[in-house]
């Protein structure tokens, strides 16, 4: 066997018994160029990008008009840049941002399985539990990504187009800039852990078929569902765990007395979701035939 | 990965000069869909060193014999061994030293040559990355491609895309290729590059698995043959074996076709054909002299005689049955 070793194909050839250390971040820094070169998701993240700068020219073209109406955010904005930022994730978060997560995370395993593409990852080989990690961590730097951008693109742009006076919060307290930064922060992460109960089912319906804008409507008409139930009063408290019905709830960051484990206690249903549908991902894609 | 261990009973024969003398071997490897059994009972065996051409019509089960061997695909009954090693329990070991070209070639669309098989790479776990570089290059330039390296996938012709996908089973040494028609889409040139292509690795040391159903293609460069239709293998063996089972007819010439059928009765032998001028029947192993010494004592005037064997497309078609329909 050794002669055959050194003389087929390349004459650079690696040892058979070569281990390479680090594989994964090999791996997931092929993956993160494929996601964040890919043209249509750098389109989604312009978008993302214009969320904040629309509705902050929108307020201060109309601000000397008065500020009364519209989201309660949206109406402490000309009094504070930093307030952009948050606008800017309430208004993403209902719709943008979940279409953004349908299509990377919904093409995730399915757009591999549609080129065919999964068939030769499986055997370079890598193994399918490698495979789904190593996209998840893919789709998941996706949307930790457009939160980000959202973010700080509200807060540059708010800042330029308000300026900051001190943070006024929504239950009237003032705080220094640098607490308002930090509860940004912890709205961002707030934001992400939401909708990783969302990414991961839609990681789940990608690992269940060939077709991705099958999972990525599959995902979208979750939400819709979601929405749809949350607005329906006579379901009391079942719709507790609905996934879209603690989106909102970082709205608590931004009040001066806030407690920990009541937003902890928000994220318990996201949580549950990420960890229900990433084990059927996984129970899917370490079972199932690659037909593609 | 562990879900996908086959649930058959452990061939308790394999030894190491199994381990030694086999790069790809089944035992009874089933696999049903609804109630279609594609593959049905399948023994596959493929020594080290030989190119085996892998020959079936159109959904004979080639694929999805091919699909079970490197575990992409769970067997409802049997199990695989791949140079030496159960599959797919031993995948991470086995398929590093397997090049794999199944069903076509498949690469994203909008990554370039370099960039798709440097993609391969990164993920693979047991190659060197200092030298992915020159690997890539060096696999490209094997196959021609190097001129459209940096050109989209999605810009390549079938014929060039069909050369990426065998530049990605020689990015690193290999023990054993399994080519799934490799030379679909290529032209005439491109065709005889792959043969060569093939020819080179398997004096290397390499074994192949080329599947086709271009049967002159195989007949050129394949040292054995495995033959299947609807999901059985029907023959394998060397190149020489199977074509010796084939059924040899022998070429009467006479004038006197009645007397000459009388004969051949006589030997129990039956007439496969009947022209002006000359029979066709099957030897059923008797010896062409025998044949003759009767036809002679019986006073037919014969003119000529010869045996013929049938290539190995025309034996193909005796097996595996003539015609379009797809067989299932």
């Amino acid at each position: 066997m050794s002669s055959v070793d050194s003389a087929i194909a390349p004459a650079i050839g690696a040892p058979l018994t070569f281990r390479r250390r680090g594989a994964l971040a090999y791996q997931v820094r092929n993956e993160l160029a494929l996601v964040f070169r890919r043209r249509r998701n750098v389109a989604m993240l312009i978008v993302l990008a214009a969320v904040p700068l629309l509705i902050g020219t929108a307020v201060k073209l109309s601000s000397p008009h008065g500020d009364g109406g519209g989201p309660a955010f949206i109406s402490q904005l000309t009094d504070n840049g930093l307030f952009l930022a948050f606008a800017a994730l309430t208004v993403a978060l209902p719709v943008f941002l979940p279409l953004a997560i349908a299509v990377v995370c919904g093409d995730a395993i399915a757009g591999e399985a549609n080129t065919g593409t999964l068939r030769y990852l499986l055997t370079v080989p890598v193994s399918r539990t490698r495979v789904l990690l190593v996209k998840s961590i893919g789709a998941l730097s996706y949307l930790a990504a457009a939160i980000v951008i959202v973010a700080v693109v509200g807060i540059v742009a708010g800042l330029t187009l308000f300026g900051s006076h001190g943070v006024t919060l929504l239950s009237g307290d003032t705080v220094s800039f640098a607490n308002g930064l930090e509860r940004a922060l912890g709205v961002a992460v707030f934001v992400f852990v939401d909708l990783l109960g969302l990414a991961a089912l839609a990681i789940f319906l990608s690992t269940l078929t060939e077709v991705p804008i099958g999972a990525m409507a599959g995902t979208v008409a979750f939400v819709i569902a979601f929405a749809v139930l949350d607005s329906v009063p006579q379901l009391g408290s079942i719709r507790g765990i609905l996934l879209t019905h603690h989106w909102l709830g970082f709205g608590d960051l931004l009040r001066s007395q806030y407690s920990l484990a009541s937003l902890a206690h928000q994220l318990v249903v996201p949580l549950a979701y990420t960890a229900i549908f990433f084990s059927a991902a996984w129970a899917r894609i370490t079972t199932s035939d690659i037909t593609s | 990965m562990t879900a996908l261990v086959a649930t058959a009973d452990d061939d308790a024969s394999v030894g190491p000069e199994h381990d030694s003398a086999l790069a790809i071997r089944t035992s009874g490897l089933t696999r049903r869909f609804g109630s279609h059994v594609a593959v049905n009972d399948v023994n596959l065996v493929v020594p080290r060193g030989a190119v085996f051409g892998f020959l079936g019509p159109n959904g004979s089960g080639k694929t999805t014999t091919i699909r079970l061997l490197l575990g992409l695909m769970a067997p409802h009954a049997g199990s695989v061994e791949i140079l030496g090693g159960q599959m797919p329990a031993r995948a991470s070991d086995v398929l590093t030293r397997v090049g794999t070209l199944v069903e076509g070639p498949a690469f994203h669309p909008y990554l370039t040559g370099i960039e798709n098989l440097r993609r391969l790479d990164d993920f693979d776990a047991s190659t060197d990355p200092r030298t992915s570089k020159q690997r890539v290059a060096a696999a490209l330039d094997r196959v021609g491609l190097t001129a459209a390296a940096k050109k989209n996938y999605r810009r390549y012709s079938l014929g060039m895309k069909q050369r990426l996908g065998i530049a990605a089973a020689l990015l690193r040494p290999r023990d054993l290729l399994i080519l799934d028609e490799p030379t679909n889409g290529l032209d005439p040139q491109g065709t005889r590059e792959v043969r060569n292509l093939v020819r080179e690795l398997a004096a290397d040391g390499a074994t192949v698995l080329v599947s086709s159903h271009l049967l002159a293609e195989i007949e050129q460069v394949a040292t054995h043959v495995g033959i299947m239709s609807a999901g059985h293998l029907l023959r394998q063996g060397s190149l020489a074996e199977v074509l010796q089972v084939a059924q040899a007819q022998i070429r009467i010439e006479t004038t006197e076709l009645d007397d000459a059928i009388r004969v051949l009765d006589s030997l129990g032998l039956l007439v496969a054909e009947r022209a002006p001028g000359y029979l066709l029947a099957a030897m059923n192993d008797i010896p062409a002299e025998r044949i003759n010494a009767d036809l002679v004592t019986a006073g037919v005037p014969v003119r000529g005689l010869r045996v013929e064997r049938p290539a190995l497309e025309d034996f193909f078609v005796q097996l595996t049955g003539e015609g379009f329909d797809v067989v299932r």
